[in-house]
């Protein structure tokens, strides 16, 4: 295509731009972790450490990040088994109401999480609390469960769509009943799809806010929300933005040295995932 | 549901099922739940279904279900005791108040302006990708936009929160120019927001971008169309699905954000606000209030379907 220089130019001026936009406010976190002062003043006048020192010293972000970690744990655990089952039942079955199945598991994460939320927050208040069932951590837990369920399933059933099923004829030919096929030949079938799912759900529960403002019993706090109670409290905020710096430097590195080793295509994908998923 | 008319795993015809042959060992119970399990296929399928539609279809969609008969209900205003009688009542408060009816529409508008935003930034950045920039800056530049997806959500809402603070970052770049900043109101809201939600109109406006083959646009060069004419008349017809596509992220998770207005949105309330303050006092307002933005989502993907869009994604 024949651009003129100077629309070149401009182009590649405002992608400069965009770009900038996408990461200067993440810098901003970073550098701003260590602005000794208590306001996210500009310029800085003083660098210090002593924020990441007391935050580091700070009991509610590490039982904060426990509880992240428990609910993650068992929000995707459920999620790996209940997205297999649905990905093996509509990737192999053609039924009544298949459509209607499909669109039950991408639901939860098609609707705000807002919704998601309250209706929730609302079962448990009128359902639950009667029948004196305290679901504590648990509420949580199933809130995150039902939107994860999508990212194994995505993963999954895109996998079994590929898979040779003539080896799974072959393991019942030879004499092997339907369990042992399963585990020995169709498992390892899907297990890197398996492990992506598990992945990605872990990933969207350890992130989430919405959906649990509504399901957490009171006190009880995962780390978006430590971070989202203390984000408005002044003397909060600094180790609220070292917590911040830590999350942007451990989320992106991996992923960042992940793709300089696999390369781009992968991480198209996987954005391309993610919105199908969304 | 019980119908399955794909008898899976598809038993070669003729071969014989795979029964305990006399010089094998008697069948143990995994083996003989085996052999039912494989000569039923709607075992097998209610096996896999059943508790997948326990969870979905019992727990989540009684749970949707609950929250709409919720919102025909009403609360007691001194006891703020919820009252289990049928009413119009909440939606038409929702309409008829001003407060609520001006938030809903308001909240209506911040998507769409984050949906234009993302779109008017992702088509020159899309063009650069795919049709100017060398294989290398392409590469970096689709690492770089779908990086900050891994990035926490309250991470990033905290980010433009400096960004846009008294004091802070933007007010100290705009001063010599004279300006100030937006602080925190509508304005910083949507470019959270687009931020935010920015990659996914990003990338498939890129993708779309380098889907189109060159040979369109140089014929358009011949018939004497300038590089900007091209990108009118050639490829902005050819995004359509694209932009479309991204715009029901856009959308729809603008509508339902409210996390965001709160810390950079000023005294802007939105929709998720009013919910999130009902939730206590007053269930079935909130209740009511969230089928708003479902009615909104669908109603969108509606048009989006109808516009053929859909069907390339």
């Amino acid at each position: 295509m024949r651009f003129s220089s100077l629309s070149k130019n401009t182009l590649r001026a405002l992608t400069a731009l965009i770009m900038a936009a996408v990461y200067v406010p993440l810098a901003l976190v970073i550098m701003n972790s260590f602005n000794a002062a208590t306001s996210s003043s500009f310029p800085v006048q003083e660098f210090s450490t002593k924020w990441w020192v007391a935050a580091w010293n700070n009991q509610g972000v590490r039982e904060a990040l426990w509880t992240s970690v428990k609910v993650a744990f068992w929000a995707t655990l459920i999620a790996l088994i209940l997205g297999s089952m649905v990905a093996f039942a509509l990737s192999r079955y053609r039924f009544f109401g298949r459509n209607t199945v499909n669109l039950l598991v991408v639901l939860p994460i098609a609707l705000p999480g807002i919704v998601t939320g309250v209706a929730f927050s609302n079962t448990f208040k009128n359902v639950f609390e009667p029948l004196s069932i305290n679901l504590g951590l648990f509420s949580i837990i199933v809130g995150h469960a039902t939107f994860c369920i999508v990212m194994v399933f995505n993963n999954v059933q895109a996998r079994l769509g590929q898979m040779n099923r003539g080896l799974e004829e072959a393991a019942m030919d030879m004499g092997a009943n339907v369990f042992r096929t399963f585990f020995q030949v169709t498992f390892p079938g899907f297990r890197a799809a398996f492990v992506a799912g598990a992945l990605l759900a872990f990933a969207l529960s350890f992130d989430e806010v919405v959906v649990t403002t509504f399901t957490a019993a009171p006190g009880t706090e995962t780390l978006p929300i430590w971070i989202y109670n203390n984000m408005a409290r002044p003397n909060q905020a600094p180790v609220v933005n070292v917590i911040a710096a830590v999350l942007i430097l451990v989320s992106m590195i991996p992923v960042y040295l992940s793709q300089r080793l696999t390369g781009a295509d992968q991480l198209e994908r996987k954005a391309a995932k993610q919105r199908k998923a969304a | 549901m019980s119908t399955t008319t794909n008898p899976a795993p598809a038993a070669p015809a003729g071969s014989p099922a795979p029964a305990p042959t006399p010089a094998r060992p008697r069948a143990g119970l995994g083996d003989r739940l085996s052999t039912v399990l494989y000569r039923h296929a709607w075992l097998r399928l209610l096996g896999l279904l059943g508790l997948p539609m326990l969870w979905l279809g019992v727990l989540y969609l009684g749970s949707l279900a609950l929250l709409l008969i919720t919102a025909f209900w009403t609360t007691d205003s001194f006891t703020s005791q919820v009252i289990p009688a049928f009413t119009w009542e909440n939606f038409s408060e929702i309409l008829t108040v001003a407060a609520y009816r001006d938030t809903a529409l308001r909240t209506i508008g911040i998507a769409l302006a984050v949906t234009v935003l993302c779109a008017v930034i992702a088509i020159p950045l899309g063009l650069y990708m795919a049709k100017i920039a060398s294989p290398r800056v392409r590469t970096w530049l689709a690492i770089g936009i779908t990086l900050p997806l891994w990035a926490g959500y309250l991470v990033k809402v905290f980010s433009w929160r400096i960004t846009f603070s008294e004091g802070g970052p933007l007010e100290w770049l705009l001063a010599p120019l004279g300006l100030s900043g937006p602080g925190y109101g509508t304005t910083a809201l949507v470019i959270t927001l687009a931020y935010l939600w920015f990659p996914y109109m990003a990338v498939p406006v890129y993708t779309a971008f380098r889907s189109i083959p060159d040979n369109l646009f140089e014929a358009s060069a011949d018939l004497g169309g300038k590089a900007w004419r091209t990108v009118f008349s050639v490829a902005l017809p050819l995004l359509k699905p694209a932009l479309i596509a991204g715009s029901i992220f856009t959308f729809s998770l603008s509508l339902g954000d409210y996390i965001a207005a709160q810390f950079v949105g000023g005294k802007t309330q939105v929709i998720g606000t009013v919910i999130a303050s009902n939730i206590n006092l007053n269930p079935p307002l909130a209740a009511a209030f969230a089928t708003v933005p479902i009615l909104v989502v669908v109603l969108y993907l509606f048009l989006a379907r109808k516009s053929g869009a859909l069907k390339h994604f």
